[in-house]
């Protein structure tokens, strides 16, 4: 591996100081897990805290007097609905339909909006905004190495997020941010996460990573029982995956439309057109021939991304993303099938390396916390 | 570091065998399901099952990847661990004991002696790592 050529986090240093076993992800040098392992990292994130390092992730800033219409009309969800202090899921879509990349979007004001877009497609998005920009009255700007990112995600990361700042944590819906202080460092707190929990997503400055990181470790009693752990991308995987959130590369791409990926609700074909509306409101009208379904195992065997689904002995589909769900002590997946397939308890049988595996249509998320 | 007993031998595979008279015990080694991570499940043969040496004979499954298990020696299964079904995870926590996979009755119980030693794992570790 030719790791001297990987792009880093502010949190490299430290990754490796927990026992991270680093991996080349999308050209970044990442965790996939750290010393307790993966299972032990997703449950503590269920049950107690996880902290994750998302710092490779992009922010992109869009001000200007027509920031709202032009991100409006190249993604899908309707910015017109944010309120300040509001963040919504959305998809930056192509001239095809396709996707070129799932993101939050975040309205600090009328003329001022964040874009977080993923880790791997930065660039590619970067090329994508700027080289759409038509005679809109926008400043773009490509803060991404500026930042770190740090989310921690869990029934106690109010709590410890709380101890660290005077921000009334409690007044900040989910989907909802503000800027303040954590631990002294200025801070855009937003009550986001990928992994189906309640918790924050912290931005700061890059070099305030190590700082934040360390003292959320510390106030969430890394090291003791019941304390806070790190979660590697491993976690974030399985995680993400009980809770049936799409990833890029996966469920989504730029030869998937937003309504095969199940991203219909972000869709809104009301507010005008964005780029790629007409291909996709002519396949709403016409119907879909494929769509993400869940499943899960009924036999021993885990479906994994990539593995041929059949229904009567045809093969109908692919697996998206399939893993064992560590909370939910099940093997389950995301599959592409055809909309007549992908109704509850349909039956399926999964190919897993030569060997037909049974497996059912179930309703997604797999796993949903309870309020 | 990896923990590789002395008393046993090991394939560049990664698998350990512990050699009984005319029976292998066979696993995979510390180092292999340390690199797996959480082991969650192990698709093994059934008992009477032939392997040649180096057959592809289950396959070992973590939360992230699944690894194919070869027989480093050729004979006939007498034995599986069932126990594993249930635990899976004593391949991460006891690899060499209750982690151990099958039991496979050697066709040349001589196959074993000209696997690597101990020693020779080792080294065969640090000059890949």
């Amino acid at each position: 591996m030719t790791s001297g050529a990987l792009k880093k986090t502010p949190l490299n240093d430290a990754h490796r100081a927990l026992g991270g076993r680093m991996v080349d992800f999308g050209g970044w040098d990442m965790p996939v897990q750290y010393t307790a392992g993966v299972i032990e990292e997703h449950m503590a994130t269920r049950t107690r805290s996880g902290l994750f390092d998302v710092s490779h992730m992009g922010e992109i800033w869009v001000e200007g007097p027509d920031a709202i219409s032009f991100v409006n009309r190249l993604t899908t969800n309707d910015v017109l609905k944010l309120v300040d202090g509001q963040a919504h899921y959305s998809a930056m879509t192509n001239d095809n339909g396709g996707v070129v990349d799932d993101l939050l979007v975040y309205r600090f004001g009328q003329e001022k909006l964040l874009l977080v877009v993923n880790a791997g497609t930065t660039e590619k998005d970067w090329a994508w905004i700027t080289s759409h920009k038509k005679d809109e009255r926008v400043e773009l700007h490509n803060a991404s190495s500026e930042y770190c990112q740090i989310a921690i995600q869990g029934p106690d990361a109010t709590a410890i997020v709380q101890n660290l700042t005077e921000t009334d944590l409690a007044a900040i819906k989910y989907y909802h941010f503000t800027t303040g202080r954590v631990d002294g460092v200025d801070a855009i707190i937003s009550r986001t996460g990928y992994t189906g929990e309640d918790g924050f997503e912290i931005y700061a400055a890059a070099d305030t990573a190590e700082q934040l990181w360390n003292k959320i470790l510390e106030t969430g009693n890394y090291g003791a029982k019941g304390g806070i752990l790190p979660c590697g991308l491993a976690a974030r995987n399985t995680l993400r995956l009980e809770a049936a959130m799409s990833l890029y590369g996966h469920e989504l791409g730029d030869d998937i439309s937003p309504l095969e990926a199940g991203l219909g609700w972000i869709t809104k074909f009301q507010k005008g057109p964005f780029t790629g509306s007409e291909i996709i409101a002519r396949q709403k009208e016409e119907g879909l021939t494929r769509k993400i379904a869940g499943f899960e195992m009924t036999e021993p065997g885990i479906a994994r991304d990539g593995c041929d689904v059949y229904v009567g002995g045809e093969k109908t589909g692919v697996v998206t993303s399939g893993s064992p769900a560590p909370f939910l002590k099940k093997n389950i997946g995301l599959a592409f099938l055809p909309p007549q397939f992908a109704i509850d308890g349909q039956e399926i049988t999964i190919d897993v390396r030569g060997r037909q595996i049974a497996a059912k249509v179930v309703p997604t998320p797999f796993y949903k916390r309870s309020k | 570091m990896s923990n590789i007993p002395e008393n046993l031998r090991y394939s560049k595979d990664h698998e350990y065998v512990n050699v009984n008279g005319d029976v292998a015990t066979i696993g995979i080694t510390d180092y292999a399901q340390h690199s797996l991570g959480d082991v969650v499940y192990i698709d093994m043969p059934r008992v009477g099952d032939k392997f040649g040496t180096h057959e592809s004979f289950g396959s070992v499954e973590s939360v992230k990847a699944v690894s194919e298990i070869f027989t480093p020696v050729a004979g006939e299964v007498v034995e599986v661990n069932e126990g594993l079904n249930d635990t899976p995870e004593a391949v991460n926590n006891d690899p060499y004991n209750s982690g151990w996979m099958v039991k496979v009755k050697m066709d040349n119980p001589g196959e074993a002696d000209a696997m690597l030693s101990a020693a020779e794992y080792e080294e065969y570790l640090e000059a890949s790592n």
